[in-house]
């Protein structure tokens, strides 16, 4: 009996030192790879702050209105106006759905006809 | 435990046998048994003290050995930290009200040389002189060849020009990467942002901090890596700052000035939407400050903020809404205009002679000196005096810039009569454009004091600046309205007659000031023109305040000074590019007297 549970405790010591061994090996593989994650992130984030940048720097004012300029033949962009505000009752109302478009308001004239019965 | 007995029966016995007091006997156990317990109770209090001793011991030790690592180790981020938190080690950005860039971070490298691991130095010498055209080859030369074993040779390059110098293949050129400030919209809001440079320098990384502006007053704040790189936030906004730029730079060339500066201001919270300062500079490059010279004609010089210059008639405003406020006088009043007015040696002359008497209304819209000397007079020193200091004029702004402490007001120190006549028209007392907008948007909001700020708060935090510096009421919302109607007549029939924008209703007045020479008096033929306006004037949303400094408006027959012909239609035009940027829409103006009109049946 004493025999048994000495080997059983031998045999368990050797199983934990396996499982300590294995998870110390797998922590370590999981720290590299967060630290290659973390490069990654803040070599991404650098990127990102460069194409912010350049992305200001493509849109800055100066070089829209010099683009708007060049530009003119095509978009004809001038500078926001006080008469470019709309109003609602600008909008025509919209036409019931059921007529399709146009409204039928009568039958067709055909009127070269009428013109040609006449006498 | 075996108890022995204090008289042992056979002790006793044998000492009575031998005629011996058996007392003895029992002290002398006692003793014994005394002795045993106090070195038991010895020994416990030995071993607690041995044990406190060494849990002592270990937790020194303890905190010790840890300070010892944490001060003999190298410092290394955090690796198995489970928050979510990133650690942003980039100085923040900073961005405009609507969240476009107006400063932000960009990765370059540094170039520096180590002399002694260089193979060719002559050869290397002469190509960098090549690639650098301000290098001068002789000096480079110079430096490989000397003494020296470390030198910076650029500061910021571009990823080019690394290439070019990698193509050198000298193995004594290395790069440090940095951190360079950019600011992608070049010159814009120039002012503003200030602009940043290297503070301690290594090779592996450099600070960058900020040298003026919003840069150097929130230095703390863009670098404190506990915000997470959370971006400033500023009440500018790019687009309309760039249409004020552009109109201002051309209402500069057309009126021949100098310089120019424009601020627009939210009329009722204080928040600055533009601050331009005409020349400007580009911030990418900062320029050294001059060492001769004036230092307000640098480019570096904020004249919206720093510039502190006598705004003239602008300030008859205050002297008006003043008499109004305490019941002096009222709009329809007429105010002895008869000229010049003759104070001891002085004389005060009006510009053009207005007739023997005005009514307080006309008194502003003709701009007449006299009229307002004299509705001063009714006022009196010591409650001008008290009124412009609640108005501000007596202190720096608080806006976040860091040149703002520094431009403080210039004020007589003393205020005799004549002093209170002349400031009551606008000389005498100089203050800045930013002064003169912020007490021009309390005098119209309704007469609540506001305190400029350039950047953007949640609104807990503008509650708490507001109660802290604003808030103050003035004047009474009636006078404030007079105050607007009056403004609003300026523009239509007075001496701003180029500031009328259909659909903005502008209100607004003008001020000529003679800019007075170093060696005292004043020029003849050089003035600072101020227009200070609000818009639209029946709802006042803003304040727009330009001033040209030193214009001359050419086109007609004869060269024309005053502001109405020179800083008026620069804001008019202003004005009419901006407004509708801001989403304000043209309306038709409420007619004057078409309000509610309160009848007591």
């Amino acid at each position: 009996m004493r025999n048994l549970a000495f080997v059983l405790s031998v045999l368990s010591v050797m199983g934990l030192a396996f499982w300590a061994y294995r998870e110390n090996y797998r922590t370590q593989g999981e720290m590299a790879e967060v630290r290659a994650l973390r490069d990654e992130i803040g070599r991404l984030r650098e990127s990102l702050g460069v194409l912010r940048a350049e992305w200001a720097y493509l849109n800055r004012p100066d070089r829209l209105r010099e683009l708007a300029d060049m530009n003119f033949v095509r978009l004809g962009l001038l500078p926001l106006e006080p008469r470019q505000f709309g109003t609602i009752a600008d909008i025509p109302y919209p036409l019931p759905p059921s007529s399709g478009g146009l409204a039928v308001i009568g039958e067709p004239v055909d009127t070269v006809a009428e013109q040609e019965a006449r006498p | 435990m075996t108890r022995t007995p204090l008289r042992p029966l056979a002790r006793i016995l044998s000492a009575r046998d031998r005629g011996e007091n058996p007392d003895t006997i029992e002290r002398e156990n006692i003793r014994l048994r005394r002795e045993a317990l106090r070195d038991r109770s010895r020994q416990r209090a030995e071993g607690r003290l041995l044990l406190l001793g060494v849990a002592f011991l270990v937790a020194f030790a303890a905190v010790g050995l840890q300070m010892g690592a944490l001060a003999a180790s190298e410092p290394a981020e955090p690796r198995r930290a489970t928050t979510g938190e990133t650690i942003a080690t980039q100085r923040a950005d900073i961005l405009d009200r609507q969240g476009r860039v107006l400063a932000t971070n960009l990765v370059t490298h540094a170039l520096y040389a180590q002399p002694q691991f260089m193979v060719d130095p002559l050869r290397a010498a002469r190509e960098l002189a090549a690639i650098f055209p301000d290098l001068d080859a002789e000096r480079l030369k110079a430096d490989f060849t000397g003494k020296r074993k470390f030198l910076w040779v650029k500061r910021k390059i571009s990823p080019e020009q690394m290439q070019r110098v990698h193509e050198i293949g000298d193995p004594g050129l290395m790069f440090g990467p940095r951190e360079m400030r950019l600011y992608p919209n070049g010159t814009l809001a120039a002012h503003v942002l200030g602009g940043a440079g290297f503070g301690r320098e290594g090779v592996g990384s450099a600070e960058v901090i900020g040298t003026a502006g919003v840069e150097k007053a929130f230095d703390d704040y863009l670098r404190d890596p506990a915000n997470g790189g959370a971006p400033l936030r500023l009440t500018l906004d790019l687009t309309v700052q760039a249409a004020v730029e552009e109109v201002l730079g051309g209402g500069m060339r057309l009126m021949n000035a100098k310089g120019a500066a424009a601020i627009l201001m939210d009329a009722k919270t204080g928040e600055i939407v533009a601050l331009a300062s005409l020349p400007d500079f580009d911030p990418n490059s900062r320029p050294l400050p001059p060492t001769k010279g004036d230092a307000g004609d640098s480019p570096l010089f904020n004249r919206a903020v720093q510039g502190v210059y006598e705004l003239g008639s602008t300030f008859k405003i205050f002297a008006i809404a003043q008499a109004l406020d305490l019941g002096l006088v009222r709009p329809e009043t007429m105010i002895d205009t008869k000229g010049p007015m003759v104070w001891g040696r002085f004389r005060i002359r009006d510009f053009h002679n207005y007739g023997p008497e005005l009514s307080v209304r006309d008194v502003i819209v003709k701009s007449s000196n006299i009229g307002t000397a004299h509705v001063a007079q009714r006022i009196g020193g010591p409650r001008q005096q008290d009124f412009l200091r609640r108005l501000g004029f007596f202190q720096p702004t608080p806006i976040e810039l860091v040149e703002a402490p520094g431009a403080k007001p210039l004020v007589p120190a003393k205020w005799p009569e004549i002093t209170m006549l002349t400031v009551s028209y606008g000389h005498g007392v100089a203050a800045s454009p930013l002064h003169l907008a912020a007490a021009y948007a309390a005098m119209v909001n309704g007469g609540t004091r506001v305190a400029p700020t350039i950047v953007q708060r949640s609104p807990a935090e503008a509650a708490a600046k507001s109660a802290a510096t604003g808030g103050e009421a003035l004047i009474r919302p009636e006078t404030s309205a007079i105050i607007r109607g009056m403004l609003r007549e300026v523009v239509q029939r007075g001496t701003a007659s180029l500031g009328e924008v259909p659909g903005y209703a502008v209100g607004g007045k003008t001020g000529t000031a003679d800019k007075p020479k170093p060696s005292g008096g004043y020029y003849k033929d050089k003035v600072v023109a101020t227009f200070a306006s609000v818009f639209p004037a029946h709802d006042p949303a803003y304040v727009l305040v330009v001033t040209l400094d030193e214009p001359v408006d050419t086109s007609g027959t004869e060269p024309r000074r005053t502001a109405g012909w020179t800083a008026v239609p620069v804001g008019a035009e202003i004005i009419r590019r901006v407004a509708p940027l801001m989403g304000l829409r043209p309306e038709v103006e409420p007619l004057a007297g078409a309000g509610v009109i309160r009848v007591r049946n």
